[in-house]
């Protein structure tokens, strides 16, 4: 039989909670149907419903936006994994403490330095442009395979330096540890180290590939058809924007379930409550 | 001094290691006899972590050298990865992997170090974990575990590469008094089947059971070493009798 006082904390308890909700319904009520009156009243209103938000035009255009998003998936998919092994390679020779890495080690600063600091539209530009026009035998003229190559390069400079931060975060008692029992210093990077790091900026990582998903649309430029530019082109015979709003629904689709995950291994805080 | 290899598993001989400025170790001598436990004693800073991480390589002495069965591993051209092999260290903080369970940190270094096979290295893994009392939490990561149950297990990794001698570094500092003794045990058990043995610790009544010699280091020299009962119950230096009623009054 629980004590009257803490009966009357269990009831002060509840008063709270639910004058928490009451008040956070109220005020969702408050600001988003303001929101939405202000948007719904405001003199343009109708006109803007019919350019991008026109039922009709959204189930014509739609196959095809979402066809020419299947590209923008397998991109990402293939630069993805290409850009988890480039920037974990660039880390590790930026790591590495032996001499004879040396020049290897000046081309990751460079590499890093390089690839961050374009803006990746005019990476994505340079390549697409400049690598044909060198007339090169053997390299690659597709404009996918170039614009992914551009993605992986400016990517590969964010998610070394995302690794890097991961493996000096591991306590150097764990190196120690390592070379104690007999590991060498690969070993003790591969068995002990590195998947400690890992673990620790797996959201980071995740994180820079939310970017990645809409950043795919930049290849764009180059002319291959992924999402954004079939909703131009129908944008453009149509003279109405709803087939933009219809990518904008897909990138969300890959974004949004990505960004939960972010919000899980980074723990509750994250989370909408 | 008597010549390295001289029944000597472990001989010190005038080591000096300074960090910057600030030097640490100023000239040590000092060796370990095969089946022989040297409990080193002092002050916080006297040079213990020092002397043992330059003992296991981990870090390079400036002078002197250091023999293991008679051979110099200080050389310059010794492969420092073959000398770990042949020593144990146990560290303060424990240092267990955190990624990996129990068992798998006892066998990760006989596996990837001395290439023994998984099956019997987790077979001996099994029975060192059960010897020091850790029966059925092979499976456990080290969160799981106590601070005794995880110095414990960082006890039986640095035992499972069958190690020339152990060096312990204050083993039981980091832990909550009652969980000191389970630890001690350990040490005792290992002392008991003929562990060469070097152990840095602030335990001195455990010193004086344990060890079969005693250095007192300060300010990076031995100042004393002799047999338990005369370092510890009459010391002949004035610094170790400071540091033994200090040692008392807490």
């Amino acid at each position: 039989m629980p004590s009257e006082r803490r009966l009357e904390r269990e009831a002060a308890k509840r008063r709270r909670r639910r004058r928490g909700q009451a008040i956070a319904a109220l005020s969702s009520v408050v600001i988003l149907g303001g929101l939405a009156t202000l948007i719904l009243t405001s003199p343009g209103w109708p006109e803007v419903r019919e350019t991008f938000f026109n039922w009709e035009v959204f189930k014509e255009s739609f196959p095809d936006v979402a066809k020419a998003f299947w590209l923008d998936v397998k991109i990402f998919l293939v630069a993805e994994v290409a850009i988890l092994a480039v920037g974990l390679l660039v880390a590790l020779v930026r790591i590495a403490r032996s001499a004879a890495l040396f020049p290897l080690r000046l081309l990751a600063v460079v590499f890093v330095d390089l690839f961050r600091g374009i803006p990746t539209i005019l990476l994505v530009f340079l390549i697409g442009f400049g690598v044909p026009a060198l007339q090169l035998s053997n390299t690659p003229n597709d404009p996918i395979v170039l614009g992914a190559f551009a993605l992986v390069l400016s990517y590969s400079a964010y998610v070394a330096e995302v690794y890097r931060a991961g493996i000096n975060s591991v306590h150097r008692g764990q190196r120690d540890a390592a070379l104690a029992v007999g590991l060498t210093e690969g070993q003790a990077m591969r068995h002990v180290i590195l998947p400690q790091a890992i673990r620790r900026v797996a959201p980071p990582l995740l994180n820079d590939f939310v970017a990645l998903q809409k950043d795919v649309a930049l290849i764009s430029i180059l002319g291959p058809l992924e999402a954004f530019r079939e909703a131009q082109i129908i944008e453009s015979l149509t003279f109405n924007f709803t087939p933009l709003v219809a990518a904008a629904l897909l990138y969300l689709a890959v974004t949004v379930p990505t960004a939960r995950i972010v919000d899980r291994m980074g723990g509750p805080e994250g989370a909408v409550r | 001094m008597s010549a390295p290899g001289g029944g000597a598993v472990l001989e010190v001989r005038g080591v000096t290691k300074a960090f910057g400025e600030r030097e640490v170790l100023r000239g040590i001598d000092l060796s370990v006899r095969e089946h022989e436990a040297v409990a080193l004693i002092g002050a916080s800073g006297s040079g213990k972590s020092t002397l043992l991480r330059c003992i296991d390589l981990l870090e390079e002495v400036d002078d002197g050298d250091v023999f293991l069965d008679g051979e110099t591993i200080t050389d310059p051209a010794v492969d420092p990865i073959a000398v770990r092999r042949r020593l144990g260290l146990v560290f303060q903080a424990y240092n267990l992997f955190p990624h990996l369970s129990a068992l798998e940190n006892v066998v990760l270094g006989e596996m990837r170090a001395h290439g023994i096979g998984r099956a019997e290295a987790e077979e001996r893994g099994r029975a060192l974990l059960a010897r020091f009392g850790l029966g059925g939490r092979e499976d456990d990561r080290p969160d799981n575990l106590s601070g005794g149950q995880q110095q414990r297990v960082a006890i039986a990794r640095a035992f499972a590469g069958r190690p020339r001698a152990l060096l312990l570094d204050e083993v039981t500092s980091a832990l909550d008094p009652e969980l000191v003794g389970e630890v001690l045990e350990a040490v005792r058990d290992l002392k008991g089947e003929g562990m060469t043995m070097l152990i840095a610790t602030h335990e001195m009544g455990f010193a004086r059971e344990v060890a079969d010699r005693v250095a007192f280091l300060h300010e990076g020299r031995i100042l004393e070493l002799g047999p338990p009962e005369q370092v510890l119950s009459a010391p002949a230096e004035d610094e170790t009798r400071r540091f033994l009623r200090r040692i008392q009054a807490n």
